[in-house]
């Protein structure tokens, strides 16, 4: 059981039912009218973002031209936009793979084990999160022109998966930390070998957890533009190919692609969050 | 962390073995990338911010220690002071908008888990659509020739001749609508675990709303707003998009992080743009330093 859960049923059982005051009443339609607004204020350009990926526009997507769903049939007509999306989830993928199988190593060794420079350690995956990414892009693209590295595909690659990794330590750590050791105790007893405890017992357990942080890789690597940029030498992603585009017109076809990323991310979550709902009326019923 | 807001399992007592070989093994790929592409960048930012012009090559720049370099801070003064500024602005603004927002989710919808969760994935859905054409998307709603523009002149609520793109509240505004996640989901995750017993008890010793606001719930929920206001400030003073011209700027807008992208990029002036690199790290560094020191948590990740 999480703790969410737990709480929620602690609560249920333990709280004394709140005694009603008019006063409370008379004001209480202010908050959820407040959430209400404030939620449809954050999806205002979501919506323009897709209602405009059904434009019907010559050059610049600027004003409204009709209804037409040519856009999305013939995705990659305008020029560059599919490459570039093709080059982000290359990026985004080889990102995720590295980051996550560097970020869960760290993450497993810094609950289960001992050693020295702990907090020199969590220093170092604590800054590159709070640094600018100005700084990170700028900083990366000075060391690979003093190196002489290009700057292409693989620089972008190595710059993501640098910032990616602090974000699944964080992610994978939470998992780690409420794994229960017994379980693992209960397979060395078992005799079981080391490494048919961690295939057979810590990665299953681990992986909500491992998939979190992938999820999380991706999107972030996917959406990045700061550091990219700065090192991206000719080479686009979808973000700076929507960047250098800004200046004379940005085509339709890129709020289709968009508009897609939104919609499979959305119902990802969503059922995600569905099933938990589930999971949580089942053990509900349980109690 | 913002993420934090999703992690709401229990932690398991774990007893930490002494590490020896396999803690290495799996410590060390890890850390040496981030040392190899995080902390030698850093350092040759260092570095390349005190370059001097090659004598040889135009353009190229070759080793020196020109501490010359930092008058870029002097030159571009204007630029850093509205980073800064642009950033608290949008950072207030942002926690306005996110409080009762929170509050809502995190208190209010308690007994509804799903809604709360739905909630919540709306928060987060500007993360799936591009952040560049979510600030065009304002660019092009906020632009003299949109409905919302000439509806407001039509009502004199504008003056004719007046814009909203390209000035410093449309920079503010956009750096404020980015942000706005980062702000709700810790101050979510501090509201979500508040006793509500102790707002009882607050009410039933006579004290106002008002009052057990103040003295209750805003000193439990501080830990969401350090990291709330932390996580909106750092990159909001490091943004170069919103206040770019392409999209929410104008001429009088530049932030640091325009200037350094010009520097760096354009006119291939790598030590300005590394000296100014460094200047905003430090003074962020100071900012948040003071900031942590003020508010008095010590607990950051």
């Amino acid at each position: 059981m999480t703790l969410q859960e737990g709480a929620v049923l602690a609560d249920a059982v333990t709280a004394p039912k709140s005694r009603r005051r008019g006063r409370i009443g008379r004001t209480s339609w202010i908050l959820p009218s407040y959430t209400t607004l404030a939620l449809v204020f954050l999806l205002i350009p979501i919506v323009y973002t897709i209602v405009f990926s059904f434009n019907n526009s010559i050059k610049s997507n600027i004003s409204w031209r009709g209804f037409t769903l040519d856009k999305w049939l013939n995705v990659c007509s305008a020029q560059n936009v599919c490459q570039a999306f093709g080059n982000s989830l290359l990026i985004g993928g080889v990102a995720t793979v590295v980051a996550t199988t560097l970020g869960t190593m760290i993450a497993i060794a810094l609950v289960r084990y001992r050693f020295r420079f702990r907090a020199a350690i969590s220093l170092l995956l604590f800054l590159p999160m709070a640094t600018p990414e100005v700084v990170l892009g700028s900083g990366l693209a000075s060391e690979f022109l003093g190196a002489g590295v290009e700057p292409g595909l693989l620089t972008i690659m190595i710059a993501h998966i640098m910032f990616c990794i602090s974000f699944v330590v964080v992610t994978v750590k939470a998992r780690v930390s409420s794994l229960d050791p017994a379980l693992e105790e209960a397979g060395r007893d078992l005799y079981g070998s080391p490494g048919q405890v961690f295939l057979r017992i810590t990665f299953p357990l681990l992986l909500p957890g491992i998939i979190a942080a992938a999820l999380l890789s991706f999107a972030l690597s996917f959406d990045d533009f700061i550091i990219t940029y700065f090192n991206s030498g000719s080479v686009q992603t979808f973000p700076t190919f929507v960047y250098v585009s800004a200046a004379r017109g940005i085509p339709a076809e890129a709020n289709v692609i968009a508009s897609a990323v939104f919609f499979i991310a959305i119902v990802i979550v969503i059922t995600q969050q569905l099933a938990a709902a589930v999971r949580r009326r089942r053990l509900a019923r349980t109690a | 962390m913002a993420f934090a807001a999703f992690a709401t399992e229990t932690a398991k007592e774990q007893t930490p073995r002494r590490g020896g070989k396999i803690a290495l093994l799996l410590l060390v790929p890890g850390l040496l990338y981030l040392g190899l592409f995080f902390l030698v960048p850093l350092f040759s930012l260092v570095f390349t911010s005190l370059q001097a012009p090659s004598g040889v090559n135009f353009g190229q720049f070759e080793a020196a220690f020109k501490i010359e370099n930092y008058a870029v801070f002097g030159q571009y003064s204007e630029q850093i002071l509205r980073s800064f500024l642009y950033a608290v602005l949008a950072t207030v603004f942002a926690l306005l908008f996110s409080y009762p927002l929170a509050y809502f989710i995190g208190v209010k919808a308690r007994p509804w888990p799903l809604l709360q969760n739905l909630m919540l994935v709306l928060v987060i859905a500007p993360f799936f659509i591009s952040f560049l054409l979510r600030t065009i998307a304002w660019k092009s709603m906020l632009s003299d020739e949109s409905p919302f523009v000439t509806g407001l002149k039509a009502i004199s609520l504008l003056a004719p001749d007046a814009h909203i793109t390209g000035t410093p509240f449309a920079v503010v505004f956009g750096l404020t609508y980015n942000f706005i996640p980062f702000m709700t989901l810790p101050l979510y995750a501090s509201l979500e675990r508040l006793d509500t017993r102790y707002l009882e008890a607050g009410s039933d010793l006579y004290a106002k709303p008002f009052t057990t606001f103040r003295t209750v719930t805003i000193p439990l929920s501080m830990p969401g707003i350090v990291s709330g206001v932390l996580l909106t400030f750092i990159p909001a003073a490091g943004d170069y998009v919103n206040a770019s011209r392409e999209f929410l700027g104008g001429t009088g807008t530049a932030m640091i992080g325009n200037v350094i992208e010009s520097n760096f990029l354009l006119s291939n002036n790598y030590p300005a743009a590394a000296a100014l690199s460094i200047i905003l790290m430090l003074a962020i560094l100071v900012i948040v330093l003071v900031y942590v020191r003020v508010s008095g948590t010590k607990d950051l990740l």
